[in-house]
C-alpha cells in the first residue's frame, strides 16, 4: 500500500532506483568498451615482484551478457509490479490481492462441501468418514488445545469421550456449545456448608451418589448439606441441570479430577470465583468457524460417543 | 590522475570508504526509509491503545523469557496461516511496540492473534505445565511466573521512554501505572499482555 504523506516519496523512490539501474548501465556501458590485450593500454600501474602488473581487462562476455539481461528483466519487473513509488504497476498485483484470490479459491472449492454437509443431519454426518477426516483436522486446530487430540480433556476441560454431557449431549445442544460458547459458574461453597467438616459430608454423600467408596457414616449429614445448598442446581436427584450447565454427580465423571482433594477443592473454592473474566469459558466459536464448519465439528463431537 | 577513475578509489581509502557505503545504502534508502513516512505503516489500526502497565510489564517478561526463541508474531498473508491463526498481521498494529516481537522462530505457534482465543485459566494451567493440556507441546514449564511478584519499580521509567518513542502515555497514566501492579504475580502480567495481543483485527466468516 503506498499512502505517503508527501509527493515527495513518489519521486524518492522513483530516482533512487531508476538511478541506480542507470548507474549500472553506465558502469557496464563504460566496462564493455573493447580493451586491447595490451598491458600499456590496461595497466593499472600497480607492479609487483618487478614483472607482476595488474591489468585492468574487460569483463568476461558472458557475466556481462547476464548482467544486461538481469538489467532487461527489472524494467519489464518494474512496469509489471508494484515498485515505483506508488505506480501500481501495469498487472496490477497486490500482496492482499493475491491473498485474497487464494482464500477465494479455497472458498470456491469448499463451499459446495460444507453446504452438503450442512444439508446432512448430524447423525449421518458423523458416519461419513470423509467428512470426519476433515472434522478431525480442525479439531485438532481450534479444539485440541484445551479438549486434547484424544478429545479426552483435561482437569478442568471437559473431557468429550466421557459421554456426560454438563449442556446437553443432543446436535443441536453440542451444536449452541460451539456456536455460543458456556460459561458455568460453581460458586464458593466452604463457608456456607461451614468449613471442611460440611465440605467432606458433602463430598461422601455425593461420592454414594457415583457409587464410589466413601465414608457412610458422612452420608446422612451430607444429604442434608446436599439438598439445603446444592440441589438447586444440581437437582434433588443430583443428576444436574443442563440449563445453567450444572453437571450429573452421579455419573462419575469428574470435569476438575476425580480424587476426594480435587471435588472437595471445587465444592470449597467453586470456579470462576477467583478470577475475574474468562475463567474455564468455553469460547464461542459462530464468526472464527464458519456454519458448516460449527455443524462439521458437531457431527464429530457427536459421533466421538454415538457412533 | 583523472578524479573519476579506478586509480582514485583504489588509492584513496576514504573516497573508496564512501563509495561503498553510498553504494549498498540505496536498496535501504529506497526500500525502508519512506516506510516512515506512509500512513500504513505509521498510523494504529482502529481500536489499538497503548499496552496498560501490567500488559507492558507483561511483554518485558515475554521478552525476557525469550518466548520470542519460538514463538512469533508475525501472520503473512497467505491462505494457510490465515486458516490457522486468522486475519494477516498489518503494520497498524505494531505502531506502539518497540520494538515489536515478529520473530523469525516458530517452534511453537505465532501468537498474533492469541488474545482472546483462550481463557485466562487455560493460560495460567498451561504456563504453569503446557504438557498437562497439550501433551504433545514441547513447551517448557513456566511455574515461578505465579510466585514472583511483578516488578513495579521499572515500571514508569519504562512508560516514560516509551513516550519519548511516540507511544502517546498520559502524566496520569504513567504515575497510576506502579499502582496497577500491585499485587500482581508476573503471571498475571504475562497473560494480561497475551490477551491483548491482534485483538483488533478479526477476519469474520
Amino acid at each position: 500500500m503506498s499512502d505517503f504523506t508527501s509527493n515527495f516519496w513518489d519521486f524518492y523512490i522513483v530516482i533512487l532506483t531508476v538511478g541506480a539501474l542507470l548507474f549500472c548501465v553506465w558502469i557496464l556501458a563504460v566496462m564493455g568498451k573493447s580493451k586491447k590485450e595490451e598491458k600499456a593500454a590496461n595497466s593499472t600501474t600497480h607492479v609487483w615482484d618487478g614483472d607482476l602488473t595488474e591489468l585492468n581487462n574487460q569483463l568476461p562476455n558472458w557475466w556481462r551478457g547476464l548482467f544486461w539481461v538481469l538489467l532487461i528483466f527489472s524494467v519489464g519487473y518494474l512496469l509489471y509490479y508494484p515498485g515505483l513509488g506508488s505506480f501500481k504497476g501495469l498487472g496490477g498485483w497486490t500482496q492482499t490481492g493475491q491473498f485474497d484470490k487464494e482464500m477465494a479459491a479455497l472458498e470456491a472449492k469448499t463451499k459446495p462441501m460444507y453446504d452438503g454437509f450442512l444439508a446432512m443431519r448430524v447423525e449421518d454426518l458423523a458416519k461419513n468418514q470423509k467428512a470426519m477426516g476433515t472434522a478431525q483436522r480442525i479439531f485438532l486446530n481450534e479444539c485440541a488445545r484445551c479438549h486434547g487430540s484424544d478429545a479426552g480433556g483435561a482437569i478442568g476441560f471437559k473431557s468429550l469421550r466421557s459421554g456426560a454431557w454438563n449442556w446437553g449431549g443432543a446436535p443441536i445442544e453440542i451444536e449452541e456449545s460451539i456456536a455460543g460458547g458456556r460459561t458455568g459458574v460453581m460458586p464458593p461453597m466452604g463457608e456456607v456448608l461451614g468449613g471442611e467438616p460440611g465440605i467432606k459430608a458433602v463430598v461422601a454423600y455425593t461420592f454414594s451418589l457415583s457409587g464410589r467408596p466413601h465414608d457412610t457414616n458422612l452420608v446422612a449429614k451430607g444429604e442434608t448439606l446436599f439438598e439445603e445448598n446444592c440441589a438447586v442446581c444440581h437437582g434433588a436427584d443430583g443428576k444436574g441441570m443442563k440449563e445453567i450447565g450444572a453437571p450429573d454427580l452421579t455419573d462419575n465423571v469428574w470435569d476438575y479430577g476425580s480424587s476426594e482433594k480435587a471435588v472437595m477443592r471445587i465444592v470449597e473454592f467453586g470456579h470462576n470465583s477467583e478470577l475475574d473474566e474468562g475463567g474455564f469459558a468455553m469460547p464461542a466459536y459462530k464468526g472464527v468457524l464458519s456454519e458448516g464448519q460449527i455443524h462439521l465439528l458437531t457431527a464429530y463431537v457427536w459421533g466421538l460417543t454415538n457412533r | 590522475m583523472k578524479f573519476f577513475s579506478h586509480e582514485t578509489l583504489e588509492t584513496k581509502l576514504p573516497w573508496l570508504i564512501m563509495a561503498i557505503v553510498v553504494v549498498i545504502s540505496i536498496g535501504g534508502l529506497a526500500l525502508n526509509v519512506p516506510l516512515f513516512f506512509q500512513g500504513s505503516t505509521t498510523e494504529p489500526v482502529a481500536g489499538l491503545k497503548p499496552y496498560t502497565a501490567l500488559q507492558l510489564e507483561g511483554r518485558d517478561i515475554y521478552i525476557r523469557e525469550g518466548c520470542h526463541g519460538c514463538h512469533s508474531q508475525m501472520i503473512r498473508p497467505f491462505r494457510s496461516e490465515a486458516e490457522r491463526y486468522g486475519h494477516y498481521s498489518v503494520a497498524g498494529e505494531f505502531v506502539y511496540d518497540h520494538p515489536f516481537q515478529f520473530s523469525s522462530h516458530r517452534r511453537g505457534p505465532d501468537l498474533a492473534r492469541i488474545g482472546g482465543k483462550f481463557s485466562d485459566e487455560w493460560h495460567r494451567i498451561h504456563m504453569r505445565k503446557p504438557k498437562s493440556v497439550v501433551p504433545e507441546s514441547n513447551m517448557p514449564n513456566y511455574p515461578w511466573l505465579m510466585k514472583t511478584p511483578a516488578n513495579g519499580k521499572t515500571i514508569t521509567a519504562k512508560m516514560k521512554a516509551l513516550r519519548i518513542l511516540g507511544v502517546p502515555y498520559t502524566d496520569a497514566e504513567i504515575s497510576a501505572a506502579p499502582g496497577e501492579l500491585v499485587g500482581k504475580t508476573e503471571e498475571d502480567a504475562l497473560i494480561a499482555y497475551m490477551q491483548v495481543l491482534g485483538i483488533h483485527v478479526k477476519s469474520v466468516r
